[in-house]
């Protein structure tokens, strides 16, 4: 076996990805498994996380009570059977967890601690202050290094997943630290690179969330699932958009308009600030709308009030609200208003797989933000994204180490990695002159912002799908500004920009066809949701032209879809 | 809007030369270092190489020596620094290129603590343990380390001998040991007692006074010490 053979490919180093490869890597000391990730595993976008991890583990608590708000915050569009699953096996992950010493809240009796969250119908929601993906991150990452069947390829970009006869092979990757373009052939691999937060302009996420999983899968033929239902989180600060907690509702907070009422009592009144992500949102945006909004150099926004929570329980259960707040508005939430607005957060959508994680290629599986199971239908409830990676993880490790063990490698046409080394180095690299990816990222940024956003409607989502076609004719005349090999960061922009311009053709065309508002995806010109035509899954395929539209039907097991309200 | 000059160490690994490059970047009282050479590199130069991600002082991509100090380019506001401002690598690890450093050393010495814990059994997955809010105070402060490398570019000792464990790794090595769950702390205050290890440190303590997250390396790493002198006497 050679240097750059593994029994299975972990393809992205954060909760899903680590806790897969951790999995996988403990079934037999015998099997190589490799993490490859463009970051250090410990940069990826997970440490970002902040409320916590939803499981039900309390007395007051059961898997149909988590099952059922997670499924009605879906809007109905999750598939049940899945919800069922990940129900079951989060608390035994929370546990899995708190034994690798992840520092979980605990209560005066040393037990792990709950908080609210919102659309929870009790307190579920486990914690590590308000930095629970830092502290789960840093645990499995941690907890990795005890594998010595786990290898790892830090600052190596995957820039194509190669298939033969629908049969996963490999992968090509550039090493960014050498610019050395290698051929890592595996049995199986696992797709687990997070979002694509990068394609909207105002956004929670870090700047490597450009969707490069999703991509990857969609220009091999996999289809993407339910890409029009993007997460916008109703609290992010103005011009960062760096996101504040809904622990901070959580824990007691307030909104307030420029009036300063609590106006989510006239969207959630049963809810309030703990009404699901999406309502919250556009409650938000008519508030501002309507003129209740208070005046910002970056636009209008509402107020989250911690002020009556008093300092001590901000600095025990909210000390990086505080200290964000302080370093980046300069305000002090003990005795001050947050500036909140709703930011691009989360994509309940992604790579298509089934039950076991997975994909319709044989040997490739998909876990965490990158698939789409679909536990989180149309709205993911706050804090089921956390322990989606961890479940679907462990399963996509299991699954995809049994198959490893199962099957040999497969036979690999050289051509075909060959083509790839070109396009990057002929066609990207060397190409003498052309435009900056900054030219067409931007633009981007603004048409889904402005077109695939909120609120949508017929007009601007062709618009948007014609502009994104435009740029990605545009993007053949990218080069490269920087010719050099070693950490050629111009060259990775330019890869990710192609990736994000295929997410975005996904996402446009999927909220374009979809002519119903259901969850996340709202449509102004077709504001009811529709179960006769469209409680079922789209499915988006990528073709010489433009997307193809598939749709597949939701699974039921044992509740009714029902009018929605809060 | 006003504008200020960046001046970047820069080093081409190609040619093996280093030099600088000045640009002209315009800000706003709330634009971050890291905003500015992210427009750096949209619009004035396309060859200037950095990591960061987050942008929110959590991923630890983007440590940088902004004026002589370790810094977090990203929670650092151009308004509060003196300017022109002067960009360089951080100190103490081998460059890559640019502000781009090769880390690998700390992975190393991440693994080399054992940074996990270790049982003899580990228990089934129906039995959370027990865990006193006290006992987790105890390793509140050493475990919210986010390895941004601040601390060892800001170490002397490690600057002079890369054998050195340093600042980060120990700190979690000392998380470790006070973790209650943990059952291999005669192991760990083995690593402690390294000739490598705690003594090594010169308690100059500028790790904890770059520390961006409140990590108190300098104390945790003197802690160490009592802990293995004691430990030496009576074993």
């Amino acid at each position: 076996m050679d240097k750059y053979s593994h029994d299975v490919i972990v393809i992205g180093g954060g909760a899903a990805g680590l806790r897969a490869a951790i999995e996988a890597a403990s079934k037999s000391p015998k099997l190589s498994v490799a993490i490859v990730s463009k970051v250090y595993p410990m940069r990826s976008h997970t440490v970002s996380a902040e409320g916590g991890a939803a499981a039900a583990i309390k007395p007051d608590d059961n898997f149909d009570l988590h099952a059922y708000d997670t499924i009605k915050g879906s809007d109905f569009l999750a598939d049940q059977d899945a919800v069922e699953l990940f129900v079951r096996l989060a608390p035994r992950e929370i546990i899995r967890l708190e034994h690798w010493g992840c520092p979980w809240n605990r209560d005066q009796e040393g037990k792990i601690d709950v908080r609210w969250f919102g659309g929870m119908s009790v307190k579920r929601t486990i914690h590590a202050a308000d930095k629970t993906g830092f502290y789960l991150l840093h645990t499995l990452f941690q907890t990795s290094l005890k594998y010595d069947n786990i290898v790892r390829y830090d600052e190596y970009f995957v820039t194509s997943i190669i298939v033969e006869n629908n049969r996963f092979c490999g992968i090509t990757a550039l090493s960014l630290r050498d610019g050395a373009f290698h051929f890592l052939k595996g049995k199986a691999a696992i797709i687990a690179t997070g979002g694509a937060g990068q394609i909207y302009k105002f956004t929670t996420n870090g700047a490597i969330n450009t969707g490069d999983g999703m991509a990857l899968a969609y220009r091999i033929g996999v289809p993407l699932k339910d890409m029009e239902f993007v997460q916008f989180h109703p609290t992010c600060l103005p011009g960062s958009g760096i996101l504040i907690s809904e622990a901070a509702r959580g824990e007691g907070g307030y909104l307030l308009n420029n009036k300063y009422e609590r106006f989510l009592k006239n969207y959630v009144p049963t809810k309030m600030e703990l009404g699901p992500r999406d309502i919250i949102s556009r409650a938000i945006v008519n508030e501002i709308r309507l003129g209740n909004g208070f005046k910002g150099k970056h636009g209008d926004y509402v107020a989250l009030d911690l002020r009556h929570l008093g300092e001590e329980k901000i600095e025990e259960k909210l000390p990086q609200i505080r200290e964000l707040a302080k370093t980046f508005v300069g305000i002090d939430p003990v005795n001050e208003l947050i500036p909140v607005r709703p930011g691009q957060h989360y994509f309940m959508g992604g790579v298509h797989v089934d039950l076991n994680t997975s994909t319709p290629v044989t040997g490739l599986f998909a876990a965490g933000e990158a698939s789409c199971v679909s536990i989180n239908g149309a709205n993911r409830l706050g804090s089921n994204s956390l322990p989606e990676c961890l479940v679907f993880g462990a399963i996509s490790g299991e699954h995809a180490a049994k198959f490893a063990i199962e099957h040999d490698y497969c036979n690999v046409a050289y051509e075909n990695i060959q083509i790839e080394e070109k396009r990057i180095f002929d066609q990207l690299l060397k190409k003498e002159s052309g435009i900056a990816p900054a030219e067409i990222k931007y633009k981007l940024k603004e048409t889904m912002e402005e077109k695939v956003g909120i609120l949508r409607n017929e007009k601007e989502l062709l618009e948007a799908c014609r502009e994104v076609e435009k740029l990605k004719e545009m993007f053949k005349n990218v080069s490269a500004g920087d010719k050099t090999m070693i950490f050629n960061t111009d060259i990775v922009e330019i890869l990710e920009l192609d990736f994000m311009l295929d997410v975005a053709e996904a996402v446009a065309y999927s909220a374009l066809y979809r002519k119903e508002s259901r969850g996340a995806h709202y449509r102004t010109d077709y504001p009811e949701r529709n179960d006769k035509e469209y409680l079922a899954h789209t499915l988006v395929y990528k073709t010489r032209e433009k997307p193809q539209i598939d749709y597949l039907p939701v699974k039921i097991t044992k509740w009714q879809p029902a009018e929605r309200k809060y | 809007m006003p504008e200020t000059t960046f001046i970047i160490k820069r080093y081409n690994p190609e040619k093996g030369v280093f030099y600088t490059s000045e640009y002209k970047v315009p800000y706003e009282s709330d634009t971050t270092i890291l905003s500015g050479l992210i427009y750096i590199k949209d619009y004035l130069d396309r060859t200037l190489s950095f990591r960061y991600s987050c942008r929110m002082a959590s991923c630890g991509s983007c440590g940088m020596v902004v004026n002589k100090k370790p810094t977090l380019v990203c929670r650092t506001l151009i308004e509060s620094v003196k300017k022109p401002i002067y960009i360089e690598p951080l100190y103490n690890f081998p460059i890559i290129k640019d502000l781009v450093v090769d880390i690998d050393i700390f992975l190393d010495k991440l693994k080399f603590v054992k940074s996990y814990i270790i049982r003899e059994k580990e228990e089934d997955l129906d039995k959370e343990y027990i865990v006193k809010p006290e006992q987790l105070d105890l390793i509140k402060h050493s475990s919210s380390c986010i390895n941004c490398m601040l601390c060892y570019a800001a170490c002397p000792v490690f600057g002079s001998d890369e054998e050195f464990i340093g600042p980060a790794a120990l700190a979690i090595l000392y998380r470790y040991l006070h973790d209650p769950r943990d059952q291999a702390k005669s192991e760990r205050i083995k690593i402690a007692s390294l000739k490598n290890s705690a003594y090594m440190c010169s308690m100059v303590g500028q790790c904890t006074v770059v520390c961006p997250k409140g990590v108190d390396p300098s104390f945790h790493i003197q802690r160490l010490k009592v802990i293995s002198t004691l430990n030496n006497l009576f074993s």
